[in-house]
């Protein structure tokens, strides 16, 4: 390693960026806006820059060039700003990253040169490629987080067990089941059971989008605890495309009574608790 | 056999259970951009899931990719799910209806296999497990 030549590339990279700032700044905000597609205004943009591009004159002049480093600490900061408010806006990894990765594009030019300083360019592209890799890492870790308190707020959302008819309960499944939800959704419909002193409780699955493996194990579960409590359950709301996947998977839902509607269901359960169910004439006026 | 790729590739990591979630919506969006039926898009999400959780439960964790493709005049979405798991040792085993090494029901491989056109397993003991499924648009 030339520890010598690699030592003066900070400096070297300092004057040119100092030096050219102002124009280097308009290309690269030029750059940035236009691949962001006018959906974040030209002076946000530069503003988001120049902090950035300050913090990384500053870093280069305390003679450093490892993105990881204490040096850029500063940088990395701002970029983490960056790539968590451009996650949360629902811009994609790629024109997140595009922030850091513009620079290197717009010094090219200078330094790429016939009369470049090409081992200060290569040098200054693998700053830039590192510290743009930190960018999509700091997204998708918001992404993850984000998706992952999405996640705990739906099963924070209630899932509410209601009341149908006397004797009878009702627990519309919206979105998916995975096990911590169906822990939630199943105790609360045992507890309805047994406050309500219901036999009869019906889980409706219109608004749950695909009923694959998991999701069926866990319906069984639940059907199975409730029949440990005296009750008996009827899944509702089985659509016609959910019907044929389940079909096709080989998942068989044994003697569990299944309907396609709501309706149905309340019809059956009303008939296993004994209540019948007439059809008089319309009253008139009322 | 593929000539052309419209959309993609997409590579999505999965890791946890987000993974899986991510996966289920990526899947709809290329169904949906690709005009399957809603029956063909369920069918498939639903073969999605199956496989993105195996990757995850069985295969400690790895990747899908997704691409829309072209072969002959017919538009597909074409997944691959990789992992650098255990393998499995037994394929034949594997692909058995109701067989499984832990408390599942034995249906995700089998059934995911039902649930698409095309489905190719690549996996060996100590190789890791590939699994590449297609579904055409009609
Ligand atoms: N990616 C993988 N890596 C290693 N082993 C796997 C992988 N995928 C499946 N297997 C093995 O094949 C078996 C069958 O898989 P399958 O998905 O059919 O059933 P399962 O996952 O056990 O239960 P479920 O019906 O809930 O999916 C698994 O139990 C597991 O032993
Ligand atoms: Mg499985």
């Amino acid at each position: 390693m030339c520890r010598v030549a690699s030592e003066g590339i900070p400096a070297r990279l300092t004057a040119l960026l100092s030096a050219r700032g102002a124009d280097l700044g308009v290309s690269w905000a030029d750059s940035v806006t236009a691949s962001l597609g006018g959906r974040i205004t030209r002076a946000e943009v530069e503003r988001e820059l120049d902090e950035i591009y300050t913090a990384l004159v500053a870093a280069l002049g305390r003679g450093s060039l490892d993105a990881r480093g204490e040096a850029f600490g500063e940088v990395r900061a701002l970029l983490t700003e960056l790539s968590r408010n451009r996650a949360r806006q629902g811009f994609s990894p790629v024109e997140t990253a595009v922030g850091v990765f513009a620079l290197k594009e717009v010094l090219e030019p200078s330094l790429s040169g016939a009369d470049g300083d090409v081992e200060a360019y290569l040098r200054f592209a693998g700053l830039l490629d590192a510290l743009g890799l930190f960018t999509m890492e700091v997204y998708s870790r918001t992404r993850e987080d984000l998706i992952s308190a999405q996640a705990e707020q739906l099963l924070e959302l209630s899932t509410p067990v209601v009341k149908l008819w006397d004797g009878v309960i009702g627990v519309p499944l919206v979105g998916t089941l995975d096990s911590a939800r169906t822990m939630v959704v199943m105790e609360k419909m045992l507890q309805a059971l047994v406050d309500s002193e219901s036999e009869q409780a019906i889980i409706d699955i219109t608004g749950v989008p695909a009923v694959d493996t998991e999701v069926a194990q866990h319906l069984l579960k639940t059907v199975v605890a409730a029949r440990m409590m005296g009750a008996e359950c009827t899944i509702s709301g089985i659509r016609p495309q959910i019907a044929q996947t389940i079909v096709a998977l080989g998942i068989d839902f044994g003697d569990i009574v299944t309907k396609a509607t709501l309706a149905d269901a309340l019809q059956h359960a009303l008939r296993r608790s004994g209540v019948v169910l007439t059809r008089t004439a319309p009253v008139a006026g009322s | 056999m593929v000539n052309a790729t419209l959309r993609g590739p997409e590579v999505l990591g999965i890791r946890a259970v987000a993974g899986v979630v991510r996966a289920r919506q990526l899947v709809r969006a290329f169904a949906q951009e690709c005009r399957l039926s809603l029956v063909e898009q369920t069918k498939f999400v639903t073969a999605a899931s199956e496989l993105a959780r195996n990757t995850l439960v069985h295969g400690g964790g790895g990747s899908m990719t997704a691409a829309m493709v072209e072969e002959r005049g017919r538009r597909g979405v074409q997944l691959v799910f990789a992992d650098q798991g255990p393998g499995i040792a037994d394929v034949d085993l594997a692909l058995t209806d109701g067989w499984s090494s832990g408390g599942g029901m034995g249906l995700g491989l089998p059934g995911s296999r039902r649930l698409v056109d095309d489905f190719s397993l690549d996996t060996a003991a100590g190789h890791g497990t590939t699994v590449s499924i297609t579904k055409w648009a009609r």
